[in-house]
């Protein structure tokens, strides 16, 4: 099971929200440098499952979680500082929430509240977060502007550019162009393919032809459990289980 | 008696088009008379403040008025500025201390405190905006006015004891508007703060107090309204001597007080000046609801 590949991976993790199961014994064990790709029908656990990779479940009350996730090999529910793993761990959301303040204090967000102050270390991140995730050029002339002003499309770069300025090593992503034109969900996909080089990468997409063209693995859940993991070409290809096949056919709810 | 003629007219078969259409017109109409008794009361009141009022100032002197520092009628001197000072001394003062106490115990209601804590904590802060301001004055001159006696001396009665009555009186409006603003921050802001590692601590000071910056101050400002208009209380705790106050346990008195407190024995060119307090204090809150406009005003413009 372990290999030296391995960023995450998680073992009999089982989650409730009050007495509702949500996760049923998952374990899985996700690659350094890849995109791994999470599909489902709604409601499966996809988000639940994403969140508990960086412990955001902790903010819903009722929460019971069981089992263990390790982050290289260290178990992030025993022990470990939550704000350390989520430094470690960054995540994108659905819905582009930049902050209501400028361009420049959304990316200097993070390298503020982990310490640095220094000016010109601060603009060197800006920039160049800006620049990995493709947006440095649309918005140089303008870091002092309200972030809020910017397309859906942008925001959502800039989010991606806020995470990548406190240099994770692993990015989460929960369904972040749904909210998107094609033509900003193409810019995103072409951002996660130049930003797999460096960082993890877990999606959650309810895009098939999305989850095909982005990742390398996938893995298909189904009402908390996951049915199906491997590498997406076979997924999409010769799927092993029949009720993949027919999720990835459409011909499931 | 309008609504039973429209009401007739409805029924009538062949006339229930135009009938609605002058039913709406009725309503309507009705809507603006109420509507306008507000703006009117507003009217008139600013139109007898300022005839009753202005006479006096320009008898007196607009720089004596506002800037004399001794308040004499039996003299005919008639300077307020130990009043204006004393005013704003006591609004700035409450507004600093009810801002710290109301805003922490906002965050801490918006955002720390579990849920069954609110529940005590919320109706208490209602029961506080309900008192009458008589009895915060009973409460200053009972347990504050000696307290402060026995530390400073002066018999108690002091422009500390009008900013500590005062913080406590305009705390329901800071900490009820702070609570709901904070609230209405949305939650993926939060979220987002958190996601980049953030402490909870720093989400509430670094987000979540900016992204709720208009409705804190919209309560401020308020608050400072507020106090600078609360006579009662004030007359009760503050010692009441025309004199510029000089340290916080100075005795002072108000603009609100110098009215309250005269009125019902002057006559003349006395009555005169004490309504021409009332116009200074007018425009005092006049300039506070400017500002309040503003910072609405300005908040709308961001969001768009
Ligand atoms: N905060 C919560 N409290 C209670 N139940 C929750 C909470 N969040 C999610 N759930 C439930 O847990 C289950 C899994 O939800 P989750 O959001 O992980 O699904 P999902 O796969 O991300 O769905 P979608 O594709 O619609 O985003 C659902 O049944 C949902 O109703
Ligand atoms: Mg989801």
């Amino acid at each position: 099971m372990k290999s030296d590949l391995q960023k995450i991976h998680t073992q009999n993790l089982d989650l409730f929200y009050g007495d509702t199961q949500a996760l049923k014994d998952v374990s899985i064990s996700l690659e350094e440098k890849k995109v791994t790709a999470f599909i489902g029908p709604s409601g499966c656990g996809k988000s639940t499952f994403l969140k508990t990779l960086n412990r955001m479940n902790d903010l819903v009350d009722n929460v019971k979680i069981s089992g263990k996730v390790f982050l290289d090999n260290l178990n992030i529910y025993e022990k470990y500082d939550i704000v350390e793993l989520r430094k470690r761990v960054g995540m994108v959301f659905q819905k582009p929430n930049p902050f209501p303040m400028s361009i420049y204090d959304n990316i200097a967000y993070g390298p503020r509240v982990h310490g640095i102050k220094s000016k010109s270390i601060l603009n060197e991140i800006v920039e160049k977060s800006l620049k990995n995730a493709a947006l440095w050029d649309e918005v140089k002339d303008r870091l002092k502007q309200n972030a809020l002003g910017l397309s859906g499309g942008q925001q959502q770069r800039l989010c991606i550019a806020r995470v990548l300025a406190v240099e994770p090593e692993v990015v989460l992503m929960d369904e972040p162009t749904s909210a998107l034109d094609p033509l900003s969900t193409l810019k995103i996909e072409d951002l996660i393919n130049e930003l797999k080089k460096n960082y993890t990468i877990i999606i959650v997409t309810h895009n098939m032809q999305q989850a095909g063209r982005i990742s390398d693995k996938t893995a298909f859940f189904l009402l908390g459990e996951i049915v199906e993991y491997g590498s997406t070409d076979k997924i999409f290809s010769v799927p092993e289980d029949k009720r993949t096949e027919d999720y990835i056919t459409g011909r499931f709810g | 008696m309008q609504l039973n003629i429209t009401k007739d007219m409805l029924n009538k078969k062949n006339l229930k088009k135009i009938g609605k259409k002058v039913f709406e017109k009725i309503v309507e109409n009705i809507f603006l008379l109420f509507a306008c008794i507000s703006v009117i009361c507003v009217a008139l009141i600013i139109f007898y403040i300022f005839t009753k009022g202005s006479p006096a100032i320009f008898k007196i002197g607009l720089g004596h008025f506002l800037f004399g520092t001794k308040w004499a009628p039996t003299q005919g001197i008639y300077g307020i500025l130990p009043m204006i000072v004393g005013s704003i001394y006591g609004t700035i003062g409450a507004v600093i201390v009810g801002t710290t106490i109301g805003l922490f115990t906002a965050i801490f209601m918006a955002e720390i405190s579990p849920p069954w804590m609110v529940k005590i904590f919320r109706p208490a802060i209602q029961l506080l905006a309900g008192i009458p301001s008589v009895i915060y004055g009973f409460f200053g001159l009972l347990v504050i006015v000696p307290i402060i006696h026995k530390f400073y001396g002066g018999g108690g009665n002091s422009l500390l004891a009008v900013i500590i009555i005062l913080s406590i009186m305009i705390l329901p409006t800071l900490i009820s508007i702070s609570e709901i603003s904070l609230r209405s921050v949305p939650k993926e802001y939060k979220e987002g703060s958190l996601a980049l590692g953030a402490t909870h601590i720093q989400t509430i000071f670094k987000v979540m107090i900016p992204a709720a910056k208009s409705g804190i101050l919209t309560s401020i400002v308020l608050a400072a309204g507020r106090a600078m208009g609360e006579t009662m209380a004030v007359i009760l705790v503050a010692g009441n001597s025309p004199i510029m106050p000089t340290s916080l346990i100075s005795r002072v008195r108000t603009l609100t007080a110098n009215v309250a407190f005269e009125m019902s024995y002057a006559s003349g060119l006395h009555r005169e000046a004490l309504f021409a307090t009332g116009v200074v204090l007018f425009i005092f809150i006049m300039i506070l609801n400017i500002v309040l406009n503003f910072i609405i005003k300005k908040a709308g413009a961001s969001v768009k």
